[in-house]
């Protein structure tokens, strides 16, 4: 659905860019083709590997292991598994709602949510390559503890 | 061609390996390759616009203004437009890297390009909406509010952590890549 929007935007800059300025506008192009083919190779990489990790992991598996009498073991396992998963937002939620309903907890859903969305194993490759180990490091690793401090309040609150 | 194989290398080892696993494990191999597709149409329907967008702000937004705007003594203005940026933003956080890159050569500050970051992985508006039908008011809500300042002072910590060498470099390199 969003995915509209942006075409139409993308689509409505692009046409008045380009009666404002023809050789701009196909720089720009250049440019955007440029971009994406110098991370197409990592990009690849990450997909076959996610596609890897997806058909081992399915919900069922996940739902086993982050129960809600797992505590703060099971947020440890969410938080992992998020970290290592690459799902997308709208596949995530409603598995999240189910593996709540077979059973995972509020904290450890939280935890495998916030993991899932601010960590990234897989794609830190791609990271690296625009900003460098140390701070690709960092953020992920520092997403990571703070979606303990999510999975607490969440487990508070909810 | 030597190039081309020299980039491509770890994917091509990647998909050799995959084809082999699927000699092994038919089951699995077919049911990896298939998520695989699966995310590469994902893919090839996120991205175009992202990359054309990209582009356009490449060559038609001055650097002066990016600069004012999110540069250096933007202020809360800055942080306020990393938010909104980032939370408008569509796709999975691989997509945010190449429009970081473009920050970077326009002179956005550091600080704001994690802001950015950390809003486009996590605070997305219709993946908020979506969390929300799913998961309830009450749990996205709590989320949102408890990773704004996450957002923020992940940002920050991680802004102090380097030293102004390594996001010289960082700024540099980012030059390169398009």
């Amino acid at each position: 659905m969003d995915s509209i929007i942006f075409y139409s935007i993308a689509g409505v800059l692009l046409i008045l860019s380009f009666f404002k300025d023809k050789k701009k506008t196909k720089m720009a192009l250049k440019k955007a083709w440029k971009a994406f083919e110098n991370i197409l190779p990592e990009f690849l990489v990450v997909i076959l590997l996610v596609g890897f990790m997806l058909a081992i992991l399915d919900a069922d598996t996940i739902s086993g292991i982050i129960g809600a009498k797992s505590g703060w073991f099971g947020v440890i396992l969410a938080s992992i598994i998020g970290s290592i998963t690459l799902i997308p937002g709208f596949v995530a939620f409603p598995t999240a709602a189910i593996l709540l309903e077979n059973g995972a907890g509020y904290m450890q859903i939280a935890a495998f949510i916030s993991t899932l969305m601010m960590v990234g194993v897989v794609t830190m490759p791609v990271e690296i390559k625009y900003f460098g180990k140390k701070s690709t490091l960092l953020r992920n690793l520092s997403a990571f503890l703070f979606s303990f401090l999510v999975a607490f309040i969440i487990n508070l609150v909810v | 061609m030597k190039n081309w194989i020299k980039r491509y290398r770890f994917f091509l080892l990647t998909l050799l390996a995959m084809l082999l696993l699927t000699l092994f494990n038919r089951t699995l191999g077919l049911k990896a390759l298939s998520i695989t597709g699966n995310s590469i149409g994902e893919m090839m329907l996120i991205i175009p616009p992202i990359f054309v967008l990209l582009g356009l702000l490449d060559v038609w937004v001055p650097r002066e203004t990016m600069i004012r705007y999110m540069g250096e003594g933007s202020g809360l203005k800055g942080i306020l437009l990393s938010i909104f940026i980032g939370s408008a933003a569509a796709g999975p956080l691989y997509g945010a890297f190449p429009v970081a890159a473009v920050f970077m050569k326009k002179g956005v500050k550091f600080s704001n390009i994690l802001i950015f970051l950390g809003a486009w992985s996590t605070t997305k508006i219709p993946m908020f909406l979506f969390e929300i039908g799913s998961l309830g008011a009450r749990f996205a809500i709590t989320r949102l509010l408890i990773d704004i300042p996450g957002i923020i002072i992940i940002a920050y910590f991680i802004n102090r952590m380097l030293s102004k060498k390594e996001i010289e470099e960082m700024y540099a390199k980012a030059k390169t890549l398009d």
